[in-house]
């Protein structure tokens, strides 16, 4: 059924362009052109969290990160695996996009730590980054209880879809 | 985090401390390639959708919620909030970053603590409904997953619970935490209130007296 989805969009979205007479295939180089842009703002924090990553795993934190945390997250019914994910999801996108290639990579995107992984990176957001950043131009620095009930509610939100996932 | 994994290093294995920074950096240059075919293909996509014209849709579905989440916000402070959750639920991140800056310093008072308001705003925003979450699905196809879009029903779950359950936390701590302070600021503004008007009244009868001695003279 899920497979569906995307397909059907897709369809129904150029369908609609042609219509409308929106010309779909220039509005559709418009906005992969900025994908570049993009890419290249990225990038650098994407190598610096990759590299810090890696030396992360190798020298074993991250095992002993993962292990320390393994009573907490197996009460919730979640994999150990996903630590690390959990803990740099609301800190750094880049870093947290590098940890989910990490374990499509190490166990499989349709594995149950893969699935799992994709909620918890898919319906989450970087909590830390987005409070720094919509605040930066205002005289506004303390944001009092923003930030403890964004991460509960969005780790509520990845325990129940997690749970979920055992039934879909 | 980088420094102490270094400092462990030291002690569990330092050769492997280049080889394991270089293989990172190695991994940073292919994952990004694959973001730039990724985006690429999503940002096209989205560029499409929104020359149909469905944000602005999107927008006047919201307007209503957002004016019950917002009650202090005026309209043009509003149509950024709008603005910004559409973006965000369409996934454009980007977009909607600086529809947030520019609300949060329309409500700026010059205050240094955050309103519920602004609260409210980061917290929808740090809780955000994705509905379709571009990037995972495409990095799933990526990595060869036999169905990239099958993890669509619980994200959807979590994404809704968790922005349900940021609407509700905010509503509640604004209950516990504001109202005592605001009613000790009306309590203090009474009381200026009142210090003033004796004081007009103290000038008014000095004067009276100032005026009733001239009149004399």
């Amino acid at each position: 059924m899920s497979a569906y989805i995307i397909p059907v969009l897709f369809l129904l979205v150029l369908a609609a362009s042609f219509i409308k007479r929106r010309e779909p295939y220039g509005g559709f180089i418009d906005g992969a052109r900025q994908a570049v842009d993009l890419t290249i703002n990225v990038f650098p924090y994407l190598l610096a969290v990759m590299v810090a990553v890696e030396a992360f795993r190798v020298s074993g934190a991250s095992g002993y990160l993962a292990t320390a945390m393994e009573p907490v997250l197996g009460a919730f019914g979640l994999p150990k695996e996903l630590a690390e994910l959990m803990f740099l999801r609301p800190v750094s996108g880049a870093g947290s996009l590098a940890i989910l290639d990490g374990i499509y990579t190490a166990y499989g995107p349709d594995s149950y730590i893969g699935r799992c992984a994709s909620v918890i990176y898919g319906s989450s957001e970087t909590v830390f980054y987005i409070s720094t950043i919509y605040f930066s131009q205002s005289h506004v620095r303390r944001l009092r209880y923003a930030i403890p009930v964004a991460l509960v509610a969005t780790y509520t939100g990845c325990i129940v879809g997690c749970a979920l996932l055992r039934f879909f | 985090m980088m420094a102490a994994s270094l400092g462990l290093m030291l002690f569990t294995d330092p050769s492997a401390a280049v080889s394991s920074m270089v293989t990172g950096a190695h991994g940073a240059v292919e994952l990004s390639l694959n973001l730039l075919a990724l985006y690429a293909f999503w940002l096209g996509f989205f560029s499409l959708i929104e020359k149909l014209g469905l944000s602005r849709g999107l927008e006047r579905l919201l307007r209503p919620v957002i004016v019950r989440l917002f009650p202090s916000a005026d309209t043009e402070t509003r149509k950024f909030i709008t603005m910004n959750i559409s973006a965000n639920i369409l996934g454009l991140g980007n977009a909607a970053t600086p529809m947030a800056i520019n609300a949060i310093n329309r409500m700026d008072n010059g205050s240094r603590k955050a309103s519920t308001d602004m609260i409210m705003l980061t917290v929808l925003s740090a809780t955000s409904l994705q509905i379709l979450p571009t990037t995972v699905i495409g990095m799933r196809a990526t990595a060869g997953s036999a169905n990239p879009a099958d993890f669509l029903f619980p994200s959807l779950v979590a994404t809704v619970l968790s922005t349900l359950i940021g609407i509700i936390g905010v509503k509640l701590c604004s209950k516990i935490f504001d109202r005592d302070k605001t009613k000790s600021r009306e309590r203090r503004e009474k009381r200026r209130a009142a210090r003033l008007e004796r004081k007009a009244a103290r000038r008014d009868k000095t004067k009276k007296r100032a005026d009733a001695a001239e009149v004399k003279n």
